[in-house]
């Protein structure tokens, strides 16, 4: 299991895992769930239309979900942003159905794109992986204070010169970037798990940002570990195991912070007349 | 002058156009029936989607219909009772859970699927692997509504029947609310419930709309054309009506364009039904916001 071919796909897949742990906190600070859905998964187009052209799916990816970012925040500033993500997911998925019938590829690697194929990680991944990796995390680390104001205090924000529309394009870029690295891995549809799964937990077990977002990076880990060990054993495709502990992580974490709120309501008043950083929206 | 004669005068004009059989194919006559049902179901149920801003429920809904067809697939029976049973029991879960806010309510959904989608996963993965059913992956995905039986146009009509009843009997109630809730609760509707309800005939219209066009496209026809007629009139029953027309319309071309697609490049072989329909509905939307962009632009310009 950590011998071989494997090495390269515990390396990329973890990577992946910090940047979707970092990025998907912001994601699901923001509400943009529905976002992070609709980019990795509108991506597949990008599979498809490498493998029809016969150049790498890297490139594929990243142009296509770097388009259809750019066009959701477009577009979203004059229609109803979630009218706008779903249709322009639906017409980069029909896309990617048309650049299939053409290049005739069939069912396998269909589902490998969609659903992910840890074990088909190879060398030369990994490199490109990590440079992505660093660029997503540099973004973050740039926009990190401004992107907090504006998706926390949107209103606060524009008053002190932060503009929501170039915020929300930067973030939108940055979950392209993250969707190109990671499409390889988990495959388009569930990195939006991996996004919005751990980060969701986090969120329910602590208020403070910086917490959040570390055991959001370490849940993420955790979920991309035991998923591809289960994955090597069963032979089971991974995006079944992501989707699954992802799920199962946010039910642990909201049954826990019931259960506390539970314990601090009996013990007294003091539970919600918390400090104001605590006051995060959740 | 019979219908048959009526067909063939017009094929004879249409020449250009229509090619040749396209009048005389069942899985066309099937296609056109499906595809209008589903239409108008779609129509009246995606206004709702568009003015409550469910569409990530609708298009969950649609994904996670990919582990119902997929499952369908695997215990030998029809995709439509697949995808229907999972859309339901979905539906259930995410009311269950029920954060009212746009914001949670929007990440229960997130998780929803996530599980479901990772479900879906392992079931493809199954049919894949064990009942070499090569060609259930794209069918269930991206749907072609050629390939809908004939003997299920009953049960589709059935279905569509009982999603337009629930939203003919909750109508008022859940344009009341569906435009504040606050409101709504106020006057003593039961808000809750209501979207309840509502979340049901949804998860219907998405079975339906997959079934032509594949489960995660069929969003398209849930909140493409009501998000398009919106645009063009702000009263609720006469957007329906212009919802309806515009999902009939874009699913017939859709069809028709499918059909002429056989002789064009690359040669021999039809191009999806589904890219056509897709492509037609954002091309709707996109021109129904045309008006607001200019005047908009012609406001800045002379300020």
């Amino acid at each position: 299991m950590f011998s071989g071919f494997m090495v390269n796909a515990w390396t990329v897949a973890s990577i992946v895992a910090v940047v979707a742990g970092a990025v998907g906190f912001f994601a699901v600070l923001r509400g943009s769930a529905f976002v992070a859905h609709a980019v990795p998964n509108g991506s597949f187009a990008g599979a498809a239309w490498a493998s029809l052209v016969g150049i790498n799916t890297l490139v594929g990816l990243g142009i296509f979900s770097l388009l259809g970012a750019l066009g959701i925040g477009l577009l979203g500033r004059r229609g109803r942003h979630d009218v706008v993500t779903a249709l322009a997911l639906v017409l980069m998925l029909g896309l990617g159905s048309l650049f299939l019938s053409f290049s005739g590829e069939y069912a396998p690697e269909v589902t490998s794109v969609l659903f992910g194929e840890v074990l088909g990680i190879s060398a030369n991944q990994v490199a490109p992986t990590a440079v992505l990796a660093l660029v997503c995390i540099a973004a973050i680390a740039v926009l990190y204070r401004p992107l907090m104001l504006s998706s926390v205090l949107g209103e606060v924000g524009e008053a002190r010169g932060v503009s929501s529309f170039r915020m929300e394009l930067s973030f939108l870029a940055v979950v392209a970037l993250v969707a190109t690295m990671t499409v390889p891995v988990v495959g388009t549809t569930l990195i939006f798990s991996l996004m919005i799964g751990a980060p969701a937990a986090a969120r329910s077990l602590t208020d403070r940002p910086l917490l959040a977002m570390t055991l959001s990076v370490a849940i993420a880990l955790v979920t991309v570990w035991s998923a591809i060990a289960a994955a090597y054993t069963t032979d089971y495709p991974v995006g079944f195991f992501v989707g699954g502990v992802s799920a199962g992580a946010y039910t642990v974490a909201r049954a826990w912070a019931a259960w506390r709120r539970r314990r601090h309501v009996d013990a007294g008043p003091a539970f919600g007349t918390s400090t104001p950083t605590a006051a995060l929206p959740s | 002058m019979s219908a048959l004669a009526g067909s063939q005068l017009l094929c004879g004009e249409l020449a250009p156009i229509i090619e040749p059989g396209f009048f005389s194919s069942v899985a066309v006559h099937v296609a056109v029936v499906i595809g209008a049902v589903a239409a108008i179901v779609a129509a009246a149920v995606g206004i709702f989607t568009v003015m409550r801003s469910q569409s990530f429920a609708g298009e969950a809904l649609g994904d996670i219909g990919t582990a119902g067809g997929s499952a369908a697939f695997l215990g030998g029976v029809s995709a439509l009772w697949g995808i229907v049973a999972f859309d339901i029991v979905a539906a259930a879960v995410m009311e269950l859970i029920g954060i009212q806010r746009p914001r949670g309510r929007d990440l229960a959904t997130g998780i929803v699927l996530g599980a479901f989608l990772g479900l879906a996963a392992l079931l493809l993965y199954l049919n894949t692997t064990f009942h070499n059913t090569t060609g259930a992956v794209n069918t269930i995905l991206f749907g072609s509504v050629f390939t809908v039986a004939r003997s299920q146009i009953p049960v589709i009509a059935a279905l569509s029947v009982v999603a337009l009843v629930i939203v003919a009997a909750l109508y008022r109630p859940l344009l009341l609310s569906s435009m504040s809730s606050e409101i709504a609760a106020a006057r003593g509707i039961p808000v809750r419930l209501i979207g309840a309800a509502y979340l049901l005939a949804m998860a219907l219209a998405v079975a339906l709309a997959s079934m032509t066009i594949g489960t995660i496209l069929s969003t398209a026809l849930l909140v493409g054309p009501a998000a398009t007629a919106l645009r063009l009139t702000k009263r609720p029953g006469v957007a329906i009506a212009v919802a309806a027309m515009l999902g009939v319309g874009a699913m017939w071309l859709g069809v028709l364009l499918a059909y002429d697609s056989f002789y064009w490049a690359p040669n021999g072989k039809t191009w999806p039904v589904s890219f056509f329909v897709v492509t037609l509905i954002f091309l709707a939307y996109l021109i129904s916001g045309l008006p607001a962009w200019l005047g908009a632009r012609s406001q800045t310009a002379r300020a």
